[in-house]
């Protein structure tokens, strides 16, 4: 019976070109955008029969493990920087590399009332930890430490030991969230909710700090990489999609 | 091969870590584990499994939690607060407890079996010597129990040297103050300058290495040995 | 001076009932088979087990009642226990400093020379317990206890752990202790042979109780107790050097009501030394015997017949001004030659075992 059956499997496949085996694309996606590439996941389930399947980490972390091995099919990251260093040594597949969100970074506190909405509490430095990534491995950590810089409270935070930096964007939101951390830079994709942001923030202006693209791409190792590519340009031209990575808080190129 | 400043701040931060929670953990381990190897209670065993605990929960887990509870919203960071203090998340203090906890069943347990292998007999003969109680635990269960001791330090140390979930977690990674080599060290990998890493990771080993023969070579020195028969 | 107990132990299959009063001089011999509840007597004397509402008084001095427990390291006493339980992080110098240092000094009596000498452990001092034979621990644990200058010393088997080179090794030292030191010894022992040697008191325990306590020459000649039907069956005399013959090489040893000849002894004249009489080594007569090869005839009068552990033979006390006898003959013989209490007969031992 099972053999009937898988004949008539591989002869249907045969007999219509064009139409994909229901594939699992394994996705290493940056940790701020976890969150919503999970709420894409079923729709592009729906829309393709192939499932995703998510891990979350940090952009420097995938990026050790991908040239080490690891199998992944599709990397998003936090930055641009990685994907093109992937590409350039010969881990990705030509062709494939795109940005498919513009980060925003917001300082956030989980109290209302402890940030400003012209980030002045910044000037006033009345709380005793900043909470950001580390600015090394994590581009809204770069993006942090750059306004803090043009503000000119970079150096005397650091000094003061009142800079607290997580490996991860999502560490970040962990230490904010449950106040360890008074404020702190994180993704606006983190804290955007359906009834608005709660606690208190303040969005940087978008001249204070180096743009947050995120790029994606294709891996080599990819099992299958021409539903690996399937979902890339789903990503990039679905207006499904396109529609929801806006709504959750980022920006589109 | 050079260490930046900072790198060497994180082994100073390290060792000072190890040491501090090392040394508290074994002042307060030893009545515990006096108890432990003598009670008689019934729930005795309760209390063997709490203790073992840390070994079985996820280190990132236990961080979590201590997060919480050291953090201002936390029980202890609220009373720390009030006291004057400041709460205790992303301090070294808070680091210290996050290591005590961590490292509490390899210090109870050696000491607590050493204390047992003494046994009953030792203490009777120091009562009949005119030795009391608080006198023959000085002068015959302490020093017998020695070997239990340096094993409890030596696995406390080595432990804190190499942690990172918990650190990682209610640490906060600030240079000076919380940011230990372990952290440093991962920190250098995912930002790819492995060199650094390299060196980082090169100089703790040799250091803790060197560190652990010289224990062992002055335990070897002073005679340990168990009960004669 | 006596030394008065009353202990009530209750431990799941095991009861302690004793209320026993023992001489405060000499040795005491707490006698009895494994089980008997020896052990646990000493340890509540020493304070080692908690008996509730006890009572211990050594000297006139309450260690323990109904309204106080006077902890074990505030008893003045020394404990020798099986195992020589010397600390081993100490060499045998540094073990006997250990109790030596706890006694405040107006009450030390007992000096460290004179101790070292008394057991023969000068060549010891700095040794290790690792490097000591179990005799020699057991007699550095004897030192340790007794630089405490003990009002009461407790030993619990000192030599049951030792094999019978080892043993006969120390009991010449024990000896000397009983003569030489005026400190009493409280010995739980279940060899009749040490118990013969060193004991002048003896406490006979069975299953948690006193049996017996007396002394030992009138305990172990009374017919009434298990002493009596054991193979070993017999008396202890305590005598007195009289006289050395150097042509026959025979001493003779007087006591009160006779004297026997021995194999010459070293000792010198006037010197006390015991001896053992066992049962099956005395046989009766109506009138003296001339004409035999027995040279220890003892004139006594019979005090108590008794059943033997055969059905053939039976136990006969006889008294020699105050010195008792014991004779294992036939039931046969016993009708043959008519032995009524009150009869006067002769003893006539055939052998005497020395202890010494």
């Amino acid at each position: 019976m099972k053999r009937i059956s898988r004949t008539l499997a591989i002869l249907l496949s045969a007999a219509l070109p064009g139409l994909v085996c229901a594939a699992e694309v394994k996705v290493a996606v940056a940790a701020n955008f976890h969150g919503t590439l999970q709420k894409l996941a079923p729709q592009y389930a729906e829309a393709s029969g192939h499932t995703l399947t998510l891990s979350s980490n940090s952009s420097g972390a995938f990026y050790t493990q991908i040239v080490n091995g690891a199998p992944f099919d599709v990397f998003l990251s936090a930055d641009a920087a990685r994907p093109a260093q992937l590409e350039k040594e010969g881990h990705a597949v030509d062709g494939t590399r795109f940005v498919y969100a513009i980060g925003v970074p917001v300082l956030w506190s989980a109290t209302p009332g402890v940030v400003d909405s012209e980030g002045k509490v910044l000037n006033t430095g009345s709380f005793r930890h900043l909470a950001l990534a580390e600015p090394r491995n994590a581009p809204y950590g770069a993006a942090a430490q750059e306004v803090l810089t043009r503000l000119g409270v970079w150096d005397a935070l650091e000094g003061a030991g009142r800079l607290v930096k997580g490996n991860s964007i999502g560490q970040t939101h962990s230490q904010v969230a449950t106040g360890a951390a008074e404020l702190g830079f994180v993704a606006l994709a983190q804290i955007k909710t359906a009834d608005g942001i709660p606690g208190s923030h303040w969005i940087p202006p978008a001249d204070m700090f180096t743009p947050i693209a995120q790029a994606a791409v294709v891996l080599k190792r990819a099992d299958d990489v021409e539903a690996a590519k399937h979902f890339l340009n789903w990503l990039r031209s679905d207006p499904v999609a396109r529609q929801a990575i806006e709504d959750a808080g980022y920006g589109l190129e | 091969m050079q260490l930046s400043a900072q790198d060497l701040t994180a082994l100073w931060i390290t060792f000072k870590l190890a040491a501090v929670s090392t040394a508290i953990l074994i002042v307060i381990c030893t009545p515990l584990a006096w108890w432990l190897a003598h009670t008689r209670w019934r729930g005795k065993t309760l209390i063997e499994a709490v203790v073992a605990l840390p070994l079985v929960l996820p280190p990132t887990v236990l961080g979590f939690y201590l997060l919480l509870l050291l953090g201002p919203r936390g029980t202890v960071g609220r009373f720390f607060d009030e006291i004057g203090v400041g709460h205790l998340a992303f301090t070294f203090t808070g680091l210290v407890i996050g290591s005590m906890i961590y490292s509490l069943p390899f210090v109870v347990q050696p000491i607590q079996n050493a204390f047992a292998a003494t046994g009953q007999r030792m203490m009777e003969t120091a009562a009949t010597l005119r030795a009391s109680p608080l006198d023959c635990f000085l002068t015959v269960s302490l020093p017998l129990a020695r070997r239990g001791f340096l094993t409890a330090a030596v696995l406390s140390f080595a432990h804190t040297l190499g942690e990172f979930g918990v650190i990682i977690m209610v640490g906060g990674n600030i240079p000076g103050r919380t940011q230990v080599a372990s952290i440093a060290i991962f920190n250098h990998v995912e930002a790819l300058d492995f060199a650094a890493a390299h060196a980082l990771s090169a100089i703790l080993v040799v250091l803790a290495f060197s560190m652990l023969i010289a224990v062992y070579a002055i335990n070897r020195r002073f005679k340990v040995v168990g009960v004669a028969q | 001076m006596s030394i008065e107990m009353r202990f009530r132990v209750d431990r799941g299959g095991f009861a302690l009932d004793v209320d026993l009063t023992v001489p405060a001089r000499g040795v005491t011999a707490l006698f009895g088979r494994s089980g008997s509840g020896k052990t646990t007597l000493l340890r509540c004397v020493a304070g080692l087990e908690r008996a509730a509402g006890g009572r211990l008084v050594v000297d006139g001095a309450v260690w323990q009642d109904a309204r106080s427990f006077l902890p074990t390291h505030k008893r003045p006493l020394g404990y020798v226990f099986q195992e020589a339980s010397l600390f081993p992080h100490l060499d045998a110098a540094a073990n006997m400093r250990y109790g030596l240092r706890r006694t405040p000094e107006a009450e030390r009596r007992v000096g460290w020379d004179e101790v070292v000498e008394l057991l023969g452990i000068g060549h010891l001092l700095d040794r290790h317990p690792d490097a000591l034979s179990g005799g020699e621990r057991q007699r550095v644990a004897l030192a340790r206890a007794l630089l405490t200058s003990p009002r009461l010393l407790l030993m619990d088997e000192p030599l049951s752990a030792l094999d019978h080179a080892r043993k006969q090794e120390i009991l010449p030292y024990l000896e000397r202790l009983h003569d030489e030191l005026d400190i009493p010894v409280l010995y739980v022992s279940h060899s009749p042979d040490e118990v013969a040697r060193l004991a002048d008191h003896v406490v006979l325990m069975e299953n948690g109780r006193v049996v017996a306590s007396g002394g030992l020459s009138a305990t172990l000649a009374r017919l009434d107790l298990p002493l009596a039907l054991s193979e070993d069956a017999g008396v202890v005399i305590e005598a007195v050097v009289g006289e050395h013959d150097a042509h026959y090489h025979l001493s003779r040893l007087d006591f009160p009501g006779g004297s026997v000849f021995v194999a010459r002894r070293p000792e010198a004249l006037g010197a006390r030394l015991r001896f053992r009489v066992h049962a099956r080594d005395v046989s009766l007569a109506r009138e003296r015997v001339e004409g035999t090869s027995i040279t220890n005839l003892l004139p006594a009068r019979v005090a108590e017949i008794a059943d033997a552990d055969t059905p053939a033979h039976v136990l006969v006390r006889l008294e020699a001004q105050g010195t008792a006898v014991l004779a294992r003959i036939t039931r046969r013989s016993l009708d043959q030659l008519q032995v009524t209490p009150g009869m006067q007969m002769w003893a006539q031992i055939k052998a005497v075992a020395l202890l010494s």
